[in-house]
């Protein structure tokens, strides 16, 4: 039996579409989450104490169903989940996996390496299997099955509860977010200085866009490490992206893959970031961006 | 209060990664070497946290001989003292590299009362080395964090979680797992740079085990063709950008 942790992370739903296609599935649902038409049999975890979440709790729980496979989304908790789980059973655990097929006994699986710029393949023995499926390796898809919906109810003691949510807090609301943004500006040091990102912010306004940057741009403190995108950053798939002295070493070009185009502008047609992208403007960031915000202030004839 | 914090060297890859002839791993003939922008934060928030408690600090790292590098760079930003778990080179996996991490510990004579870990390494990403340390020494875990304050015996820790923050107090000793933006790290200073040269690094021979997850190969992700359309050169080439801002129906009116 595959077992499936599912939470109210969107995320959950791929996981249970990428464990669906590995053998039958058993959806482990903590919190509020819809797995109807997903899979076949579900258990609801219902427990006084599971008001609030506590990892050690949830990895109890899955060992207390002694599963022969796991499978978790690749979030914060899937990730610190499972690491749980495997660090009590003595088990590996494969993070952020791709692609898996069941070999024999052995699942025979890709996984990212270095945030996605690199795979590993990799062959996984042993019981339980234990894995975690990258962000958008599959889409989510219902399998058009009819769920039942079983309460269960795990035995956790006072231990599993030492490391739980004991408060929580609203983000102050602020401009247009990054992941979510249809347009994102990015800055890197080609931009030069704190105050050269004041024209970036003019055109992402102009634009109902986000403003994003390298890692170097926040290292420096010319921009919060909120804005940075690339491996160590956010994740965006704006319709357009438009990096503007931004070189594209690997680490940033895997925050901005699911960008559907990308805009380059660069004062070097060689710079990596140039043979990624869809379109270019070759020159110095500091005419060229303030000349599309003059062109967009144009009235249109 | 004692701090440890974990860190990991590894290549600095550029634009592209190249592999050996026989994929097994980064060929690095050719690049630098540094750690997890993670680890970089976790060290600075162990710089932060015993200068706020006055405490003491140590760097960790289970590596090559040439690790001494990282553990100077991290002695060099202001860590007191390094600890280097020599390998011959070949990578270690999350079970080995946890299990010899956790017995160095278990074997320092001073107890630590925090430690610190990057959120994942930036090479293998396995996300479970500080869990499988915590669950070794039996101490309470908290990762993927982003805010830490400390009070008495407690420790309180945010996650960025859908729309806010959640927040974790768990009692110290604790292994936390942090992530980049939880501070902004020093740059290493001139004094600082000396003194690493003459810190003594401590040595430790680690026992490595076999684990149930081997790795085949690794495989560069295919790039897709450079497609670009060159726009122009410089501000004559705005007209052009606003077309296809318009054509993409970005631009509103
Ligand atoms: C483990 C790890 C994780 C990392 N995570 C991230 C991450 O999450 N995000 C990230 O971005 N980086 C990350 N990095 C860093 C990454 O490797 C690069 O160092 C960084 O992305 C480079 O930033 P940059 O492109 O702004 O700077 P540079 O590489 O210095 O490039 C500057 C570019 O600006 C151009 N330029 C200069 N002046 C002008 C001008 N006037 N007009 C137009 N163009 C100009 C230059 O031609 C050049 O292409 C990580 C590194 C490591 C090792
Ligand atoms: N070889 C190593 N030496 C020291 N610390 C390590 C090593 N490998 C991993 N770590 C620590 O564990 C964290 C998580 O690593 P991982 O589980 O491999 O993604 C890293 O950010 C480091 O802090």
């Amino acid at each position: 039996m595959i077992l499936c942790v599912v939470d109210g992370d969107p995320l959950s739903l791929e996981a249970l579409t990428f464990a669906s296609r590995l053998g039958e599935v058993e959806a482990l649902v903590f919190g509020e989450a819809d797995v109807g038409g997903y899979v076949a049999r579900a258990l609801r975890v219902v427990h006084d104490r599971l008001d609030e979440y506590a990892p050690d709790a949830w990895a109890q729980t899955i060992v207390g169903l002694a599963p022969e496979t796991v499978v978790a989304p690749g979030t914060d908790r899937g990730h610190e989940v499972l690491a749980r789980v495997a660090a009590r059973l003595g088990v590996p655990l494969a993070a952020n996996v791709v692609e898996a097929e069941v070999d024999g006994d052995a699942l025979s699986l890709t996984r990212q390496r270095w945030g996605g710029s690199l795979l590993e393949e990799a062959r996984l023995t042993g019981t339980p299997k234990l894995l975690t499926v990258a962000p958008h390796a599959v889409a989510a898809q219902p399998a058009g099955i009819s769920t039942t919906l079983r309460d269960f109810t795990p035995t956790l003691s006072d231990e599993h509860f030492r490391v739980r949510v004991t408060r929580r807090e609203r983000a102050a609301s602020g401009t247009a977010r990054l992941d979510t943004a249809r347009v994102v500006i990015g800055g890197g040091r080609g931009v030069g200085s704190k105050e050269g990102f004041a024209v970036l912010e003019e055109l992402a306004a102009l634009l109902g866009g986000a403003v994003g940057g390298s890692r170097v741009v926040t290292n420096l403190g010319w921009r919060p490490h909120s804005d940075q995108v690339g491996q160590t950053g956010a994740r965006i798939a704006p319709d357009l992206y438009i990096p503007c002295g931004v070189s594209g070493a690997i680490q940033h070009i895997v925050g901005c893959k699911g960008a559907k185009r990308i805009l380059v502008i660069n004062k070097d047609e060689h710079a990596p970031i140039v043979a990624r992208a869809d379109w270019a403007v070759i020159g110095d960031l500091h005419e060229i961006v303030p000349a599309i915000v003059a062109e967009l202030r144009k009235p249109l004839p | 209060m004692n701090v440890l914090v974990c860190v990991k060297r590894v290549p600095e890859t550029g634009a592209r990664i190249t592999l050996t002839p026989d994929a097994q791993a980064i060929d690095t003939t050719l690049l630098g070497f540094t750690i997890s922008p993670h680890e970089e934060c976790a060290v600075e928030e162990a710089l932060r946290i015993a200068g706020q408690h006055r405490g003491s600090t140590t760097v960790l790292t289970l590596g090559p001989a040439a690790a001494r590098e990282q553990l100077q760079n991290a002695v060099a930003m202001g860590i007191d003292a390094a600890v280097l778990l020599e390998t011959d080179g070949r990578d270690w996996n999350a079970e080995e590299t946890a299990d010899a991490i956790a017995e160095a510990i278990r074997a320092t004579p001073e107890p630590f009362d925090l430690l610190l870990f990057g959120n994942e390494a930036a090479d293998t990403g396995d996300y479970q080395v500080a869990v499988r340390v915590a669950h070794a020494l039996g101490l309470p875990c908290v990762t993927g964090i982003k805010g830490i304050a400390i009070d008495g015996g407690r420790l309180s820790a945010r996650r960025e979680a859908a729309g806010g923050w959640e927040v974790f107090e768990v009692p110290l000793p604790a292994v936390v797992t942090v992530k980049e933006g939880i501070n902004l790290p020093r740059y290493a200073s001139l004094p600082g740079r000396l003194r690493a040269k003459k810190t003594p690094i401590d040595q430790i021979e680690p026992q490595r085990r076999a684990s149930a997850l081997e790795t085949i190969r690794l495989v560069v992700p295919p790039e897709r063709a450079s497609h670009v359309e060159i726009l122009g050169r410089g501000a004559e080439a705005a007209p052009r950008v606003v077309a296809i801002l318009r054509d993409l129906g970005l631009v509103a009116s």
